[in-house]
């Protein structure tokens, strides 16, 4: 009698069981996903999908605040923490293929195997018959965060303030490891040393290069700045566009420079015969072309 | 079914995270995978709480997630800066502390 009314207790919902049957499945791609996929992004992204089934899970065993707490804090926070040190490492992600004890793969599958194995074998032995007392008194009326509230400080308070010295020594050795100070000796070089590292010949030149132009119609990098004499400054040209500068600009060295002579002064004086004519010959040119 | 099927969904969970701790030589790689066994080990605290009709099972998974977060922000940092030094997030790579 007692067994079939523990059996009758243990039964869940058909909405909870379809809800587990769609989420289980799912949880379990993403955690193999996780396993084989050869790019850390791409297992960073399968694991999300894991935890965020695990997250509505929770919200159906009534647990609403954790199942909350999972999403935003794990699935919000702390795989985003791991995809932005996913994106530093950078092209470090993929993992390689070289193994490097024998065999440890095989040996390894067939551990997790026996785990599983082990694990699964022993609950569904020992807990097929657990009678359910479920969480509805506790939860009634949506009291499922005062609750835990209560229990976290009444009962778990002194747990609960360990928590905040782990935080606290959690947020102090982030910063202790990732701070980087690029002023310590030998480091960087200061103002001071650079320059007199300049005099003494480590460098090319003592002075920095000369920027573009000064007489230049243009403040573009690929301006050329031009000596008194006027001709370009070899110095001044970029090293990525230096094969371009010179001739793209060639033109307007010259203008500047003055060596081209200036404009025609005739140019605007009604001469139409010329003209004409070089029409002409220009129109018959592209014909022949043709 | 009966809630027996999460603590085997859990199980699962627990040992894939297992091996993938074995298998993957990334460091951030294995990071994850301690992640996702203590998710799995989240999900049997709750469903032993739903059990047993107390919401103790709720609060221990509460401060799982609280020492999970300060274990990948620690843990975390430290590949940043073997990382820095080594050049590596392999685990393979790094067998000296130090240098």
């Amino acid at each position: 009698m007692s067994a079939v009314l523990a059996a009758a207790a243990a039964e869940v919902s058909t909405g909870e069981a379809i809800a587990f049957w769609v989420l289980g499945p799912v949880a379990l791609a993403g955690a193999l996903g996780m396993i084989f996929a050869r790019n850390a992004v791409h297992s960073a992204l399968w694991l999300v999908l894991t935890m965020l089934s695990l997250g509505v899970m929770y919200m159906v065993q009534q647990a609403p605040f954790l199942g909350f707490v999972q999403i935003i804090v794990y699935t919000g926070a702390v795989m985003m923490l791991f995809l932005f040190v996913l994106m530093l490492v950078g092209r470090d992600s993929s993992d390689s293929v070289v193994e490097v004890l024998r065999g440890q793969r095989l040996w390894a599958t067939v551990l997790g195997i026996g785990i599983a194995g082990l694990i699964v074998g022993a609950v569904s032995r020992s807990l097929t018959d657990v009678p359910v007392e479920n969480l509805q008194q506790q939860n009634a009326g949506g009291a499922n965060v005062n609750n835990l509230g209560k229990s976290i400080f009444t009962e778990y308070l002194f747990p609960f303030e360990l928590t905040s010295a782990l935080l606290i020594t959690a947020a102090m050795g982030a910063m202790v490891l990732g701070y980087l100070n690029r002023h310590e000796k030998g480091m960087k070089r200061t103002q001071k040393e650079l320059v007199e590292a300049r005099f003494r010949g480590e460098y090319e030149r003592p002075s920095p290069l000369p920027g573009p132009g000064v007489f230049a119609t243009a403040n573009s990098v690929a301006t050329p700045a031009l000596l008194p004499d006027g001709s370009v400054a070899p110095e001044s040209l970029s090293r990525l566009i230096d094969s371009t500068a010179s001739e793209t600009f060639s033109d307007e060295i010259k203008s500047v420079a003055g060596t081209e002579p200036g404009p025609d002064a005739h140019a605007l004086t009604p001469s139409t015969k010329d003209t004409s004519t070089t029409d002409t010959k220009n129109t018959e040119d592209t014909e022949e072309t043709r | 079914m009966t809630p027996t099927y999460y603590l085997l969904l859990s199980a699962l969970l627990f040992s894939i995270g297992a091996v993938g701790v074995l298998v993957r030589r990334n460091a951030i790689v294995v990071f994850m995978c301690i992640e996702l066994m203590l998710n799995a080990v989240n999900l049997t605290l709750v469903t032993f709480s739903r059990i047993n009709g107390k919401l103790d099972g709720q609060v221990m998974a509460f401060f799982v997630m609280v020492v999970a977060a300060a274990e990948v922000v620690v843990g975390l940092a430290i590949i940043m800066s073997i990382f820095r030094t080594r050049r590596s997030a392999s685990v393979d790579d790094s067998n000296l502390l130090k240098y």
